[in-house]
């Protein structure tokens, strides 16, 4: 079984207080040392941890720290606590069970990049989340944890839970910090970074709930520990949540590296009744889906990508051999279509003529060329827009095209068949003239 | 343990309801308004609210000062701001809209732009008592759709109820999972477990204690201390 770090102790009554936090190590001795340490000394560790970020990118946290200019400014540091990729809850169970760690994390990681100031931004439908979090705060801030010259260091940090109101773009990095600025949350252009110049225009470090909460154990058990564990590129502990067809569905900390099918069948049970994998998203809706042969894929970030599809959030979705491809790839296009903010016209419309094209398949109305059209939509849509929400609808359906054509061809015939049965008996079996009678109310 | 059997309301069709609720557009087919209807340039755009015109209740205005001074940057608190009229109001209406306005110093035309940004912040009259059912892609394959219809013909009367499908609201765990004002509760599965969460949800009272998402134990078998 993989080590527990992020895990360890998880359901343990009363972690989510400051007193058990502090009895199982919390904003002890490692904090102590974290905050002693020259803040370049401390970037190197991080960045020798080989921690990638866990929020869908995968860039190293120690490399984005170091990005962050040098000197005195206002600096922030923004948790992404949004948490809204269909298939991802693992941030919801560690801020519920244990918000001081991600504080703890937030602490080191505000030091490291020299910011004063930061935010949890969590999604609005987390309410008892953020509540949860607030209560943790107020301990923190009382305990001299938070605010002027915590532990009796000469860094000071303010921290604030500011939650949205419902919108998965806000999850995207500067969709956020125009949200957290009171705005829509439509992305920015990019560059500049939000390194440079994020929220209210200063320097900003943006880093996933699971990215910040991960830095504690590094400290304690030192970067050089922390990378023996996992695989190569692929660091330390990843918590996995795995959802849809398993007979186990939940979150799960797992040692990187680790085989696909171990975590699938081993952990979550597989599909059970008898039914098979027929597809997965490895890495939340938005990763391109795999098949029942990928099962034996190493679970870390470069198989993944050498798969063709990614890590993401390590929200793994199974979908059984009883439901139909056709079916995924609607439900999964309506979602970008609603969440698309609209700004750019590839995405906006692009995942807008995706569904219609679905729905034309599920109705009967199309031929096998629209599979061939909608590929060419999603196609134009990759690498044209602003932000990868549009990509992140074209990659899952392209793939699921690529992978199902015939399943998707016989749909098409088994629903044109359909359609014209029924528009035949509709012909066959309406009356010539209908009695109009009013009706009485 | 049968609570975690993948469960479907048919062998088919499970996962064709929309259930969301549809981004509007008009005949057009574009978001944007302003095709079919010519704006008024004889009207005058509305500025920042007139303080000495438009009342706002003491605490509202309270609130709303509150989360203005917490940030570095006071229009930080729009999102806040909004929420709290919503609360007080049951919908960001035009007049819950112009109060929030005139104590942050905004337009109302803004302040209705980042409302209409998010699903959570309502534009148009609805019961106050949000109930969210996740129709994502995983709540779909356990049933979602056929959850929401039920709650629809269950509740479609209760007008302080805002019954909607949602995307996914991150506790795909439980799937299907509904949101009873910010409580999560699931999975909701047999149609004696739906009658009682209607009757619930009519009553105002604890949705399915035993369902909760706060009591759920961590799947994971190695995090057992
Ligand atoms: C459309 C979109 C949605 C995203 N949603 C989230 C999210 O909900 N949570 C998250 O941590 N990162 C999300 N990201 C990734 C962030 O942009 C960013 O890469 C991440 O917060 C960086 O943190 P990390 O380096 O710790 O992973 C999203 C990205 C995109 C393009
Ligand atoms: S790609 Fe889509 S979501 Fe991203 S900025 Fe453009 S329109 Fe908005
Ligand atoms: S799909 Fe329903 S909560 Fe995620």
């Amino acid at each position: 079984m993989s080590q527990k770090i992020l895990f360890k102790n998880i359901d343990e009554p009363g972690l989510a207080t400051l007193d058990v936090y502090r009895a199982r190590g919390g904003y002890g001795d490692r904090l102590r040392k974290a905050l002693s340490m020259p803040k370049d000394a401390l970037v190197e560790e991080l960045k020798a941890s080989g921690l990638r970020g866990r929020g869908g990118a995968g860039f190293s946290m120690g490399t984005k720290a170091s990005f962050l200019p040098k000197g005195q400014m206002d600096k922030y540091l923004v948790c992404n606590a949004d948490e809204s990729e269909p298939g991802t809850f693992k941030d919801r169970e560690l801020m519920q069970k244990c918000p001081h760690m991600l504080i703890e994390g937030m602490i080191i990681a505000a030091y490291a990049a020299g910011a004063n100031k930061a935010f949890i931004y969590i999604r609005g439908e987390y309410q008892q989340q953020a509540e949860i979090l607030e209560r943790a705060i107020e301990e923190a801030k009382a305990a001299g944890l938070l605010g002027d010259r915590l532990m009796g260091t000469d860094t000071s940090l303010t921290l604030w839970v500011h939650r949205g109101a419902g919108a998965y773009i806000c999850g995207e990095e500067t969709g956020l910090l125009d949200s957290l600025e009171g705005k829509r949350g439509n992305p920015r252009l990019k560059p500049p970074f939000p390194a440079n110049q994020g929220l209210y225009q200063g320097p900003t470090l943006i880093n996933n709930v699971e990215t910040l909460a991960t830095l504690p154990h590094i400290i304690e058990m030192g970067a050089s520990e922390y990378a023996k564990i996992g695989v190569q590129n692929s660091t330390g502990t990843k918590l996995i949540s795995i959802s849809g067809h398993v007979m186990r569905p939940g979150n799960y900390e797992i040692e990187l590296g680790m085989s696909s099918r171990d975590i699938i069948y081993g952990l979550a049970g597989g599909p059970g009744d008898g039914r098979s994998v027929k597809m997965w998203f490895p890495g939340g809706s938005s990763s391109p889906v795999l098949t029942g042969d990928d099962l034996d894929l190493p679970y870390d970030f470069d198989s993944m990508a050498k798969a063709g599809t990614m890590l993401g959030s390590g929200a793994i979705i199974i979908v059984d051999d009883q439901t139909s491809v056709v079916d995924v790839a609607l439900k999964t296009a309506q979602f970008y279509r609603h969440e698309s903010c609209g700004k750019c016209t590839p995405c906006r419309e692009g995942t807008n003529w995706t569904v219609k094209m679905l729905e034309r398949i599920k109705s009967g109305e199309a031929t096998p060329m629209d599979l061939d059209l909608m590929a060419s939509v999603c196609e134009n849509i990759i690498g044209h827009c602003l932000c990868v929400l549009g990509d992140a609808m074209a990659m899952p359906i392209g793939s699921m095209v690529k992978k199902f054509r015939t399943e998707f061809e016989e749909y098409i015939e088994m629903a044109r068949a359909r359609a014209e049965r029924e528009l035949m008996a509709g012909l066959s079996s309406a009356p010539a003239a209908q009695p109009h009678h009013p009706v009485a109310a | 343990m049968a609570r975690n059997r993948p469960v479907r309301s048919s062998a088919t069709g499970h996962l064709t309801g929309e259930g969301l609720q549809p981004v509007p557009r008009y005949a057009h087919g574009s978001r944007v308004p302003g095709w079919d209807d010519a704006v008024d340039l004889t009207k005058d755009p509305a500025g920042v609210p007139d303080p000495a015109v438009v009342a706002v209740p003491a605490d509202l205005r309270a609130q709303i000062e509150d989360f203005m001074s917490r940030y570095p940057d006071a229009r930080s608190a729009a999102i806040p701001a909004l929420r709290a009229a919503q609360e007080k109001y049951g919908w960001c209406s035009p007049d819950a809209i112009e109060q929030v306005a005139c104590v942050m110093r905004l337009t109302p035309g803004y302040l209705a732009a980042v409302a209409g940004f998010y699903d959570q912040l309502e534009t148009r009259p609805v019961g106050h008592r949000p109930v969210y059912v996740c129709t994502n892609i995983s709540c779909s394959l356990r049933g979602a759709d056929a959850l929401l219809a039920s709650l629809q013909d269950e509740l479609h009367d209760d007008e302080t109820v805002n019954l909607r499908g949602f995307e996914c609201l991150g506790a795909c765990d439980i799937a299907p999972m509904v949101s009873v004002e910010g409580v999560y509760v699931g999975p909701v599965e047999s149609p004696e477990e739906i009658a009682e969460l209607a009757r619930q949800i009519r009553a105002g009272e604890d949705p399915l204690p035993e369902k909760q998402l706060l009591r759920r134990p961590c799947q994971d078998p190695g995090a057992v201390s």
